[in-house]
């Protein structure tokens, strides 16, 4: 067995540690004030191909494997976690489900727009009444014509307000529950597309997360994503390769909040000793960086699993999300305890971190249903 | 043009702790990153950036084991055109001198129109690889270039010097230049390049190669060592007004003002 990543692995590893460290680390906190999507940087990501790191590069991807992939989000993560969701939503929410059940034209029109970053991709399942059981959806889709017509409304959806591109589902047939939902490719100028309410968030601020309104949209026919009815599964496969890479994020902050930690508890003075010296520093520290290396192994493993081709990585996809988001908790939430009154302050990273980490425990399915589907592939 | 660039792989110090081995042969570097060499990052910017306005091509160069293929490949991801890795038993631990000449030995079978080197390795800091290689192939060569303009057959650049003074010189090519940093912004390299990159064979060439049969060094390193932390700091305390007036004094006292 390896644990160590490949030459190419590794040199994505170090050019984008670099490019974080010092391009998005210094934004990180004025982005988190303004809320203002961070378009300058994620052109320049674009730039260098991480908008579609595993994009094959006929479609303007870059051709790494999923791997790569996480190892690129838990750098971005560990100085930004809103840039880390906004490159993971594009790459596995919005390229990743076209790469894999689009046809070849809906391939060859959307995926150099989204890897270009020219367009941001954004994935549109949860709905006001439908978030942790999303069969229950109430937006519908009818064929007229050429055209489905979609109505309905999505909320909590990540990068919508600056977004061009939307997988969208919808209930194409009532009857059949999950079997009856679809998958659209949306764009933003459509007509009958609108955006609500802008989510002013607790953490990772400026990720557009915006509400989406259909009303009577009108979706060329063509652009209906795999077949009518296959919509619940292209979301939950999707969800799978997708649990990654926020397991991938969460791994970021809490590394990034251990290091500032440490940081901070070789500096800090007290009662005439450093305060890493103290015990319960110490014992702080060991808990949150064991925990912190066993979601990244869970994570790797995740990926790995994807890249060997393995038909089914549901159950390792949710234990490295599920352990990920709660290693960024409990390491920001230490990192803030050791900083003491300092890290209660917008002086320092560790309390963004910390409200950074508590999404990751909430989006692309909630920590309890993490432990349903693990638990359901436990008693299968 | 064909531009040569020379590129070492250095521990990154500037933010690790340092220690030594116990026989004070060198640092121990196990847990450390290693890294291309910062003045060697910008040189190799420079190059790439000559060739984007005037053509021709990058070649790199580095001395060492397999290690060195790690910058050499970051350098061919970011648009360097060939790589060259040289290496043989009896080139290992040599000083900055004998390490130029081996270079200097190199490039001259390479060809060249033009040579760029960091002004300085941040490992040993000699800065003496970059004038040693200009010397043995005889040619001009400046160090600490904050600037390159390409003429006809010629070179006019700036070198920075202490003061925030610039010289600005025109040299005939071929030349060396040995860069400073911040001449440039070193480019990130893309997924794309490091795609390609490590797939790319990277040529070795050993001291047989290079008609090399004898080299050692003039100079040893007997030992390295930190130093030990002596007690010259003298803590002040009490109210803010007391101890500025006693800063105030301790200042007088020394002469400073």
């Amino acid at each position: 067995m390896d644990f160590e990543l490949n030459e190419e692995q590794r040199m994505l590893q170090d050019t984008v540690r670099k490019f974080a460290n010092d391009v998005l680390k210094p934004k990180a906190p004025e982005i988190d004030k303004s809320a203002e999507f961070p378009h300058d940087t994620i052109k320049k990501l674009a730039e260098l191909g991480l908008m579609g790191v595993v994009v094959p590069e006929e479609y303007g991807g870059a051709g790494f494997d999923f791997l790569s992939l996480a190892v690129a989000i838990e750098e971005i993560s560990k100085v930004c976690a809103t840039t880390g969701v906004i490159v993971a939503v594009n790459n596995s929410l919005a390229a990743y489900p076209i790469l894999t059940f689009g046809n070849e034209e809906q391939k060859k029109r959307y995926l150099p727009l989204l890897t270009s970053a020219e367009k941001i991709g954004a994935f549109a399942l949860t709905e006001p009444n439908a978030g942790s059981d999303p069969a229950s959806m109430e937006a519908t889709a009818r064929l007229e014509g050429d055209h489905y017509i979609i109505n309905g409304s999505k909320r909590f959806i990540t990068n919508a307000g600056e977004a061009g591109i939307f997988i969208v589902f919808a209930v194409t047939d009532k009857e059949k529950r999950h079997k009856g939902i679809s998958a659209f490719i949306v764009e933003r100028d459509f007509p009958g597309f609108s955006l609500g309410k802008h989510e002013d968030l607790m953490g990772i601020r400026a990720t557009a997360n915006c509400e989406l309104n259909f009303d009577d949209c009108k979706v060329p026919k063509e652009n209906l994503l795999g077949e009518e009815g296959q919509g619940f599964k292209i979301a939950m496969h999707t969800l799978d390769v997708s649990r990654i890479d926020i397991g991938a994020q969460a791994v970021g902050v809490a590394q990034g909040a251990l290091d500032e930690a440490i940081r901070y508890a070789k500096e800090r003075t007290q009662f005439g000793k450093k305060i890493c010296e103290f015990e319960f520093i110490q014992g702080m520290l060991a808990e949150a960086a064991t925990m912190t290396d066993a979601a990244r192994l869970l994570v790797y493993r995740a990926a790995y699993l994807k890249d060997k081709g393995v038909e089914r990585f549901t159950r390792e996809a949710a234990m490295a999300k599920y352990f990920a988001s709660e290693a960024a908790i409990y390491a920001s939430r230490i990192a803030v305890q050791i900083h003491g009154g300092y890290g209660y302050t917008k002086d320092y990273a560790v309390e963004r971190l910390y409200r950074d980490a508590k999404i990751m425990e909430i989006y692309e399915g909630t920590s309890e249903i993490q432990k349903i589907v693990i638990s359901r592939q436990l008693l299968r | 043009m064909k531009i040569v660039v020379c590129l070492k792989r250095v521990p990154d110090v500037a933010e690790a702790e340092v220690k030594v081995r116990p026989d004070g042969s060198g640092i121990i570097d196990d847990r450390l990153v290693f890294d291309i060499n910062e003045p060697d990052n910008y040189a190799l910017e420079e190059a790439l950036l000559i060739k984007e306005r005037v053509g021709g091509e990058v070649v790199l160069v580095s001395l060492g084991d397999e290690k060195v293929e790690e910058v050499l490949r970051m350098g061919l991801a970011k648009g360097a055109d060939d790589a060259v890795r040289i290496t043989d038993p009896r080139f290992s631990g040599l000083d900055g001198p004998a390490t130029g000449m081996v270079l200097a030995r190199a490039i001259e079978r390479l060809g060249y129109d033009l040579i760029l080197t960091g002004c300085m390795a941040t490992d040993d800091g000699q800065a003496v690889v970059g004038p040693v290689i200009a010397r043995i192939l005889d040619i001009p060569y400046a160090t600490l270039v904050t600037k390159i303009e390409l003429g006809d057959g010629r070179a006019r650049i700036s070198r920075e010097l202490e003061g925030g003074l610039l010289e600005v010189s025109e040299v005939k090519l071929p030349a060396l230049f040995a860069i400073q940093t911040g001449i440039n912004e070193p480019r990130y390299a893309s997924m794309l390049g490091i795609k390609r990159a490590s797939k790319r064979e990277i040529r070795v060439m050993g001291g047989s190669d290079l008609g090399i049969t004898e080299i050692s060094s003039r100079s040893e390193i007997l030992r390295f060592f930190i130093p030990p932390v002596t007690k010259h700091a003298e803590i002040i305390e009490g109210p803010p007004d007391e101890t500025a007036a006693k800063l105030a004094q301790l200042i007088k006292e020394k002469g400073v003002l």
